[in-house]
């Protein structure tokens, strides 16, 4: 799957978990901008991950700090 | 009740101070100022100046009923327990200073080794300074670089250093859910090493996990399976072994942490396995390699304290008793629970908020009534609760004292 077409999906997975409704670019971060706490990194993550089958296991998440980051690596791991 | 030391010697600078690395506990500094400055008794530094009992003490002047102790099995005033533990001073001295593998193993090390495997029915156990070091230990070891380790999000803390510790990917799962461990245990690479870690009984509602069904999906994957029974040892299942023993899956179990802190009644972690390799672990697992022992006196009681669990069954019952009691009671109430029908010696009331769960816990230790206070982020779903931990030594009589407390302190805060 191109970086386009996961961009598009998870921009449709992350709506629920925007309360806010902030806007989306690759430089909103998840722990600043969206406000997301733990449980809900689980949920959004879980989402993430059944929609691709993929895991995206802790670690990878700690490298994960804003929505471009996200899109890419999940963009690699559905390649991979 | 001092507050010396959360006092600081000059008014402190709110803004334009200094940052330095303590900066980062801001937030919770003014949380912890805010809580106090209302007048509230600090949760967090109770002192208990007299134990009396397995069940009482003298906590700040107060005579106090506790139930917050982990104490499941009252062990911890037994004439036998205490017998033991005056002789190992006597004879083998105060303490060992030395690491397990070097000059800190006693013969009472392994006369508690020998009573674990006993209890357990299993090859092999290693004793460790704390439950925390044994999940530390064990978790971070067996689980390198390229390993799976797959866990429920409301793991212990112990669990997820342990898992911070090593080089292995961490691949948590929503609480007790079967299909989402299954899915992640799925989508691991072939060939990749899997640990499931799960717990017996979660102490924060006090919930058991579903073991059968999760150590048979873990299996199916060629998974290895540790459970944490800190919580079970010497009440759930027929020989006090846990959860696991139950739940009927006790031999797909790779490994069993658990720890002397709780049903035990005195201090120290442990591991127990059928694995024919696990010996190596004694060398290899640095947690248990660099720390010294734990004295002999402690041992000791643990291992008759051990002996004796195995035999605990009428005391058990008793246990489930007053579990129910006290669960059927706090509902009756009107109290929200953590679970609809009691599932462990842990009865959890779920609170409103932080501010009514630090007031009803005061008003509690007004009436002479010690429970566990427990806040986010500790907590899941960032939950206040007050947690009860039952002992088999409650008698019926002071489970009835404990609800009238309960019904005074919850109306006098507004709760029910």
């Amino acid at each position: 799957m191109d970086r386009a077409a996961v961009d598009t999906t998870i921009r449709s997975l992350i709506e629920p978990f925007n309360k806010k409704g902030v806007e989306i670019t690759d430089a909103t971060t998840f722990a600043g901008d969206l406000e997301f706490d733990s449980l809900t990194v689980m949920d959004f993550v879980a989402a993430i991950e059944d929609e691709f089958d993929i895991i995206i296991s802790m670690n990878q998440q700690a490298e994960i700090e804003n929505y471009g980051q996200l899109v890419d690596a999940v963009a690699k791991l559905s390649d991979a | 009740m001092s507050e010396g030391i959360s006092q600081p010697d000059q008014p402190q600078e709110v803004e334009g101070g200094e940052r330095d690395l303590f900066s980062k506990f801001d937030d919770i500094i003014a949380l912890r100022e805010g809580l106090l400055a209302s007048g509230q008794e600090d949760p967090f530094s109770l002192v208990m100046e007299k134990v009396l009992s397995p069940t009482r003490a003298i906590c700040n002047g107060r005579d106090t009923i506790l139930l917050g102790t982990y104490n499941y099995m009252g062990m911890t005033f037994d004439p036998d327990v205490i017998e033991a533990g005056k002789q190992a001073l006597d004879n083998f001295g105060s303490g060992t200073t030395g690491s397990r593998v070097l000059n800190g193993t006693y013969q009472g090390h392994r006369e508690c080794e020998d009573a674990l495997r006993e209890f357990y029915a299993m090859d092999h156990a290693m004793v460790f300074s704390t439950g925390y070091q044994a999940n530390l230990g064990i978790i971070s070891t067996i689980a390198g670089k390229g390993d799976y380790i797959v866990l429920d999000i409301d793991s212990h803390a112990s669990i997820w250093d342990g898992c911070a510790l090593g080089n292995a990917e961490v691949v948590p799962f929503k609480h007790n859910d079967i299909e989402a461990m299954e899915k992640r245990l799925r989508r691991i690479p072939e060939g990749a090493g899997k640990l499931v870690v799960l717990e017996g009984v979660y102490s924060m509602l006090g919930d058991i996990a579903p073991l059968a069904e999760m150590v048979a999906v873990a299996k199916k994957y060629g998974a290895m399976v540790l459970v944490d029974e800190a919580h079970s040892m010497g009440f759930i299942g027929e020989h006090g072994r846990g959860v696991c023993e139950a739940a009927g899956c006790i031999d797909d179990v790779d490994f069993i942490i658990g720890t002397f802190s709780k049903s035990v009644g005195t201090v120290g972690g442990f591991c127990v396995s059928n694995h024919p390799k696990f010996e190596i672990m004694r060398l290899v697992c640095r947690p248990y390699v660099f720390t010294a022992s734990l004295p002999p006196s402690v041992v000791a009681t643990a291992a008759t304290s051990i002996r004796k669990l195995m035999h605990g069954s009428n005391k058990r019952a008793h246990l489930w008793e007053n579990s129910k009691r006290l669960h059927g009671g706090l509902t009756q109430l009107g109290f929200q629970l953590g679970t609809s029908e009691p599932q462990s010696a842990i009865v959890a009331v779920i609170m409103p908020d932080l501010e009514k769960g630090a007031a009803m816990w005061e008003a509690l230790l007004t009436e002479g009534l010690y429970v566990n206070l427990a806040r986010p982020p500790a907590t899941p779903a960032n939950m206040t609760l007050l947690r009860c931990s039952l002992c088999a030594e409650h008698s019926v009589e002071e489970v009835e004292t404990i609800l009238g407390m309960f019904e005074r302190a919850g109306k006098a805060v507004g709760i029910i």
